[in-house]
């Protein structure tokens, strides 16, 4: 296991996306939304609550309508800062407004088999293999459920997922696949195991909870119901917009911006009303639709400038930040992938997101590959010494080594390059041959990841979880499946 | 003068004006004029140059889904008078189509609903979150040419099998196609379970449809 997690902290580059007054507009016509248009919830147990504390509640139509000054109290009592537990003390991830950290994407349906290139459908074993490569590179800081474990039963399938990632990596999780109650309850009770109990689990969450709304302006059941129960034992909880411009959002990106900040701070607010100072976050994954076919497009300036963008939100709410990024729509790893991974993670970093989501699926999430993921560990490494930005010191100044060369002659063998040559980037994926070594065997990127993910998965084996736990696991999960 | 009117009506449907199609339709009808001849003359021309323009990729899908709700709205105020007059539209087919029991993702199928309903097919939108009796019980009082089942999650694309399966235990397979779609479906995954047919976008299930329902008549 990579002790290490190569997190982007005290960046030097930035940049302006809103002004103040900006934030301040969609802020506004967000709680003009809240308050007059509304947010459907369809659960008794949610509108139950919403009543309870002040929002107009239509049982009929399952709208709510909160009152701004509701929604901003309730918004107020939500923890600024807060740690996601690793299994391993080593691999905590302090959201504290100063770290980005890279977690894998979710929840792709398909994988490209690392040994035949064949692409075919996910399995558990799939699950957990990811995990061990995800393990193993420092760039992934936690793991999302990556692929679906689709050899098992639909009602459990969420649990055996957390298993497989459980039973080969200590870094956190965040899941995205816990739809409902029983899941939910079964996940708290896996959880709490590994924490060593209910209120450990409640100081170290080694497992965050993402739940999806459903744009526009509208949640689901099953995900308000099921985040609730993991808010109630202490688990970090965020509710993700993925409003889409031209389809279930606004074609302006303001206007979406808009959409999906109702969806998210209302669901908060039904946290915060439930658990007062429950750790919560704010999540979005907005992108653009095809303006031909209608799809989900995975990339391009809109998403650009949305993860730039909606950090400035949650900052303003002061709302640690899940955000889709990398998450390309190309088919292949390849000239597309890169531009869209590159420069949605360079702007969701120049924010200061607190997570990004988005490592390792083509085809807008929907395909796993591991030449990909090897891919994007490399575009982390790159922001990760781009947003150290120019250190100016006198040491970096160099003055001294300048002197001594003087005009002409080069720094090659200068004490001052040997002291700091250690501090320049090196790449493991970018061809940096001579021509003619190229030209020999035609080879690249995508083979050389493809040769690394192969060696992790076959020398990669982190030390098994404790049998015991294990057994436990699996029991948690066997109970749930006998009662329905 | 009746001339004029085709062409505002044509005109209406390519600059995307829905409510003007509508009191188009209603001063044509209260002219006198047939509703085969506002349906042959006015609106169906319109949709074609819509159709073209979408083709050359001049136009977006909203164009095209703005046209769609133009020809429908239209089509309320014509319906009836058809009936009256005894007189029916060649439909291509019939459709259900819905997303299914324990999913409420609503966007794909309503997009292929509605450029299914575009393209003359009759389409019975069940919704979402549809029990697998209801489709069933669609598909039998509609006698359906197609049955579109949706799902957005890897959760909910298990439930696609299971109404084919019901669909045979009715003793209905053999009477509909089944098609699939949603975010997590593939190819593979169609003709693991069984179903008939499977598009990635609403343009490629209208293709789809079409061309099932063409082979099914042969």
């Amino acid at each position: 296991m990579a002790k290490f997690i190569k997190s982007i902290s005290n960046p030097k580059v930035s940049l302006n996306i809103l002004t103040k007054e900006e934030v301040q507009k969609i802020h506004t016509a967000t709680l003009e939304v809240i308050e007059t248009i509304g947010v459907r919830f369809p659960s008794h147990k949610a509108m139950d609550i919403f009543e309870d504390h002040g929002a107009f509640v239509d049982r009929d139509t399952c709208i709510v309508r909160i009152p701004c000054e509701i929604v901003e109290d309730y918004l107020k009592k939500a923890p600024p800062a807060y740690t996601l537990a690793g299994v391993d003390p080593n691999l905590d991830l302090p959201l504290d407004g100063n770290h980005s950290f890279l977690g894998t994407d979710g929840c792709g349906v398909e994988i490209i088999d690392p040994f035949s290139g064949e692409r075919r459908r996910t399995t558990k074993r799939d699950v957990s293999d990811v995990a061990r490569v995800a393990d193993y590179l420092e760039e992934i800081a936690f793991h999302w459920v990556p692929i679906s474990a689709q050899d098992c039963p639909p009602q459990s399938r969420s649990l055996h997922e957390l298993e497989a990632i459980w039973s080969v990596s200590q870094k956190h999780v965040q899941t995205e696949s816990i739809v409902s109650e029983p899941e939910m309850h079964a996940a708290v009770e896996m959880a709490a195991l590994l924490a060593g109990g209910k209120e450990k689990l409640r100081e170290r969450p080694v497992l965050s909870i993402m739940q999806c709304t459903l744009s526009p302006l509208c949640h689901d059941k099953g995900s308000l119901e099921a985040g609730l129960i993991a808010a109630e034992a202490g688990l970090p909880v965020g509710y993700m917009t993925m409003a889409s411009c031209m389809t279930t959002g606004p074609v302006t990106l303001a206007g979406n911006l808009v959409v999906g900040n109702a969806e998210v701070l209302s669901a908060l607010a039904l946290m915060q009303m439930a658990f007062p100072v429950c750790p919560v976050y704010y999540a979005a994954a907005q992108t653009a639709s095809d303006l031909r076919t209608g799809a989900y497009t995975g990339g391009g300036p809109e998403d650009f400038l949305f993860g730039a963008a909606t950090n400035v939100l949650a900052d303003f709410y002061n709302l640690p930040l899940s955000m889709g990024a990398f998450a390309t729509g190309a088919k292949e790893p390849g000239w597309q992938a890169g531009v869209d991974n590159s420069l949605s993670a360079f702007m969701a970093v120049s924010t200061l997101s607190d997570m990004l989501l988005g490592a390792g699926l083509l085809h807008g999430s929907r395909i796993l590959s591991y030449e990909q993921l090897l891919m994007d560990a490399e575009i982390w490494s790159i922001m990760h010494a781009t947003f150290k930005g120019i250190l100016v010191d006198e040491p970096s100044l160099a003055l001294d080594a300048i002197r001594e060369v003087g005009p002409g002659g080069n720094y090659l063998a200068h004490r001052h390059t040997r002291q700091h040559m250690r501090e320049r980037w090196l790449p493991t994926l970018m061809d940096r041959r001579p021509y003619e070594a190229w030209d020999e065997k035609r080879d690249g990127s995508r083979e050389w990841a493809r040769i690394k993910a192969q060696q992790i998965l076959r020398e990669h084996n982190p030390e098994p979880l404790d049998p015991q736990l294990q057994t436990e696991l699996i029991r948690i999960i066997a109970t749930l499946e006998g009662q329905s | 003068m009746t001339q004029a009117l085709f062409q505002q009506l044509e005109n209406s449907l390519v600059e995307g004006e829905p409510d003007v199609t509508f009191d188009l339709t209603q001063q044509a009808l209260s002219q006198g004029i047939e509703p085969l001849a506002i349906i042959n003359q006015g609106l169906i021309p319109g949709m074609n140059i819509v159709g073209d323009k979408f083709s050359t990729g001049e136009y977006f899908l909203p164009d095209l889904i703005i046209a769609a709700e133009g020809m429908q709205r239209a089509m309320e105020l014509l319906e009836p008078e058809l009936k009256s007059r005894d007189q029916d539209l060649s439909i291509p087919g019939t459709v259900v189509i819905g997303t299914v029991k324990g999913d409420i993702h609503e966007i794909g199928k309503s997009l292929v609903s509605t450029m299914l309903a575009a393209n003359g097919f009759k389409v019975h939108d069940l919704g979402v979150n549809v029990p697998a009796e209801a489709f069933i019980a669609a598909v039998r009082e509609t006698n359906a040419d197609i049955l579109g089942l949706s799902a957005l999650l890897t959760t909910t694309m298990v439930v696609q099998g299971q109404i084919i399966q019901a669909l045979s235990q009715a003793g209905l397979r053999d009477r509909v196609k089944v098609i699939v779609g949603g975010a997590p479906v593939t190819r593979g995954w169609a003709e693991e379970i069984g179903a008939d047919g499977y598009a990635e976008d609403a343009m490629g299930a209208v293709r789809l449809v079409q061309s099932l329902v063409s082979a099914a008549k042969v």
